[in-house]
């Protein structure tokens, strides 16, 4: 159907575009050119940039700066509605319908076929589903509600859906995630039969497998920018993993030397059914182990399982030698540990509590004398762990919804070391705030461990695992998939066992 | 925003960023307080036999139910959570009392049981919001339907009214030489132990915590269920001690005592400044708030208002009042947000 005039006029172009959030560069120079008829693979780590650039081209963020082509000419995209006006669709992980309706009135919703005095043609709708589901060798109820749906098939309705709006540009962003090895191969068939009638697909993933099965071509993203565009058969998977992570990651955080002592916490045969699997690990004193993997592969729900506040199946927690009980976080704390949870906003504060009140609020019992608690021992108290964190706020009674993102995770951080913890569990401790504090949030990890606290650090972040820290444990769905010394961990080494399919080498 | 230097001078951090006089003053309680002092010198100036004693006795006698259920109703709301069943078990413990009293106990133990029975019934409410994990709003609208039916079930529509002489009595005597019930007594115990509880405890701490993140009081140690079950069961508690004193106050034991009186009870809440949502409030504006709506209508049926028109007034002083809250923080929320533009951090936003 796509008239191929032009072939050498790319379906789509970004080329250099910057988006940044506050502080936060999320894009720095973000290019990719999308051909008709081409399955193109976007690549790279979390926070590289891949899901700005699609959210840019899907409508959702409008770009600082940089040039969007659209078959030649210049656009400027202010909501998705424009977007899909212009043909383009983009179908994310989770499909977003209405599980009340069915089928048909989903891939319909909003532009029904109207008959004589407008009423809904639903035979016009029906059959036109139909014919979609044929063309794409799916078998879909037109008629039964997508409630209920398997992931898998609420994204072949989001296909049909952009095929009936004839979207001559597909972004499947990370669709495979969460489909069986069935219903990727189905997805895959429809993607080449789009492919074949000359459409332009994007297909992000992580799973390199996949892309080389299905793609023609392969751009690599790194920090927000560009690194690579080729042709898939021109390239190897340790090739577009060096890409992926190549940079100099000794120099970027001052790793302190700490004596690393006896074990502190050990966890053995953690369990929990669909989530993860079978962890055991261990953190001494004064150690940093770094829990590397991708969103998604259970990492924070194990953290979150040690510390008590989720549940866990099978499986033993020991801190200092002696069983800590499940679900407890209250006997955790009491027993020395801590956890800086993934999302500050939610779990790390109560947003329109003061300072003050953040920081003392895991010590509030320590803080009572004779049960009661006053205001001035609670400001000294705050007072002590904001100067040394150098938290930037003018008064203690701030609302700790009003501090920038860094001086909100200096506030949580501040919280739990006010517990004198002996294992601190952080999770994701630099995400979204700025160099400068992400610097001094590293320097202030590393003083902790010389000061013989074992530390646990999940982070998304290659090079902050590789420079933090001393030992390296790697997740993947729900299992540890790899442990490596800190001499032996180089990027390649961890993001195979973050990805690949097959047991690495330890 | 960059790091500041390791030679940089240590931070000094100031207690509080506005003077004494403005987080005082400029509160929702104060204003409360304050209206509630000028309706008193507005009544006495204008109302006549406003400023006597039997007016004030007569005033606290009626307040006083409402006075102490509100103590634990505060804290309950603070936590986002609500009782309506309390009016129900007030009516149910006048029942038990009444009935305790026909089958000849000592009034003593009567009593005793009936606050019992009301902290059973607040420890079910506590457990069908806790452990089964239904809403409050959905368990207690349940229970305030079945409390109230035990006791209209178990007493008919007959009334119980022979108690011992000197215990009603008691319900309506006044301090020695004041015109303050002594009932007034009680109401100062408990509402110093729920002021302690909720300004100058770690459990008080965490019911604020609670109110307005319930994830984040999980992520720090503070166990959100126990907390609530608790509460629930303080409120059923004092319910049960309000109905006690209702029975011996009016010498009448009935199922249907103190209808409705549940709405009385969070309006007056409301409008000493708790908020609806969770996370905001002081025991001494919910004081204010109880006292306020009780003297303002004292004040105008003396002054030959009609009781329609009372609570056409009343109501209107809560709708100004909520109105006059989502304003505000409306205003305060804009200025955050200004704050956070200034310091460029606001997700979302395009350029």
């Amino acid at each position: 159907m796509q008239s191929d005039t032009t072939s050498a006029t790319p379906a789509l172009e970004l080329s250099r575009v910057v988006k940044s959030f506050g502080a936060v560069v999320a894009l720095r120079s973000g290019s990719l050119r999308l051909h008709d008829g081409s399955i193109h693979a976007l690549i790279g780590e979390n926070g590289a940039g891949k899901s700005t650039l699609v959210k840019i081209i899907a409508g959702l963020y409008r770009r600082d700066g940089g040039e969007f082509r659209l078959r030649g000419e210049e656009v400027d995209f202010h909501s998705t509605a424009q977007s899909k006006a212009n043909g383009i669709a983009v179908i994310y992980q989770e499909p977003t319908l209405f599980p009340d309706l069915s089928v048909v009135e989903n891939i319909f919703m909003g532009r029904q076929p109207t008959g004589r005095l407008g009423r809904i043609d639903r035979a016009a709708m029906r059959a036109e589903a139909t014919e979609i589901f044929e063309r794409l060798g799916v078998s879909i109820d037109p008629d039964r509600p997508t409630d209920g749906l398997s992931i898998a098939d609420q994204q072949i309705i989001e296909i049909a859906k952009a095929i009936s709006l004839d979207a001559s540009v597909l972004v499947m962003d990370e669709p495979t995630a969460a489909l069986s090895g069935v219903e990727v191969d189905r997805l895959f068939s429809v993607a080449r039969s789009l492919r074949d009638e000359g459409r332009a697909l994007v297909f992000i993933s992580h799973r390199f497998d996949e892309v080389f099965d299905l793609c023609d071509t392969v751009t690599v993203m790194r920090d927000g920018a560009h690194v690579d565009t080729m042709p898939i058969a021109e390239t190897t998977v340790d090739d577009m993993v060096r890409m992926m992570v190549g940079r100099d990651v000794t120099e970027m955080f001052p790793k302190l030397p700490a004596e690393i002592g006896e074990e502190v916490l050990a966890v053995d045969g953690l369990t929990q059914p669909g989530v993860f699997h079978d962890v055991s690990f261990t953190v001494h004193a004064g150690e940093i182990v770094g829990l590397a993997g991708l969103v998604g592969a259970g990492r924070s729900e194990v953290a979150r399982a040690v510390f008590g506040v989720d549940p866990y199946r099978e499986g033993t927690v020991h801190v200092g030698g002696a069983p800590l009980p499940k679900g407890r976080p209250r006997a955790a704390m009491a027993r020395g540990l801590a956890l800086v949870p993934e999302d500050r906003r939610r779990q790390g504060l109560v947003l329109d509590l003061p300072v003050t009140r953040n920081i003392t609020l895991a010590v509030r019992d320590r803080l009572a004398r004779f049960g009661l608690i006053w205001g001035s021992r609670e400001n000294e108290s705050a007072r002590v762990w904001a100067s040394r964190l150098e938290v930037k706020t003018a008064a203690l009674d701030t609302e700790s919804g009003t501090l920038s993102g860094g001086n909100q995770q200096k506030v949580v951080l501040g919280k739990w070391l006010a517990t004198d913890p002996k294992v601190l569990i952080v999770d994701e401790p630099t995400r979204g705030i700025d160099v400068g504090t992400k610097a001094e949030v590293h320097r202030l990890l590393s003083q902790l461990a010389q000061q013989g606290i074992a530390i646990l650090m999940i982070s998304s972040e290659l090079p902050e695992v590789l420079g933090m820290a001393d030992r390296v444990l790697v997740m993947r769905e729900g299992r540890l998939t790899g442990e490596f010394k800190r001499e032996q961990a180089t990027p390649e080494a961890v993001m195979l066992a973050a990805t690949a399919d097959e047991e690495p080498a330890r | 925003m960059t790091a500041t230097t390791e030679a940089a001078a240590p931070r000094t951090y100031a207690a509080h960023a506005q003077p004494l006089w403005r987080r005082v003053l400029v509160t929702r309680e104060a204003s409360i307080i304050g209206l509630l002092l000028a309706v008193i010198a507005v009544a006495m100036a204008t109302v006549p036999n406003f400023d006597s004693p039997l007016t004030v006795t007569y005033l606290l006698r009626e307040t006083a139910p409402i006075l102490l259920i509100a103590l634990p109703m505060t804290l309950i709301i603070i936590t986002a959570e609500i009782d309506l069943s309390v009016a129900s078990v007030l009516g149910l413990a006048s029942v038990v009392t009444g009935l305790g009293v026909q089958a000849g106990w000592p009034l003593p133990v009567a009593m005793v049981v009936a606050v019992l029975v009301g902290a059973m019934a607040g420890a079910i409410n506590g457990a069908l919001v806790t452990v089964v994990g239904l809403p409050s709003l959905a368990v207690t609208i349940g229970t305030l339907a079945l409390f109230r039916g035990i006791a209209v079930g178990l007493l008919g529509t007959t009334a119980i009214s022979d108690f011992p002489e000197t215990w009603t009595d008691l319900a309506r005597t006044n301090i020695p030489g004041t015109p303050v019930p002594v009932v007034i007594i009680a109401f100062a115990v408990l509402a110093l132990g729920f002021a302690v509880l909720l300004h100058f405890t770690p459990f008080g701490r965490s019911l604020y915590a609670i109110g307005l993140n319930k994830e984040a009081a999980a992520f720090s140690g503070i166990d959100v269920g126990r907390s609530k079950f608790w509460l629930f069961v303080m409120s059923g508690t004092v319910a049960g001690f309000a109905g006690v004193y209702f029975t011996l106050l009016y010498n009448n034991a009935r199922g249907d005592n103190a209808i409705g009186m549940e709405l009385q009870i969070i309006a007056a809440v409301l409008l000493g400044g708790v908020s609806i949502f969770g996370g905001r409030g002081a025991l001494h504006g919910v004081i204010a708030g109880v006292l306020l709506i009780g003297t303002l209508g004292s004040a105008l049926r003396l002054a030959g208002v009609t009781s329609d028109i009372i609570n056409v007034l009343t109501g209107l002083l809560l709708v100004l009042s909520v109105v006059s809250a989502s304003a505000l923080s409306w205003v305060h929320q804009r200025r955050v947000a200004a704050l956070g533009r200034r310091r460029g951090r606001s997700p979302g936003t395009s350029s």
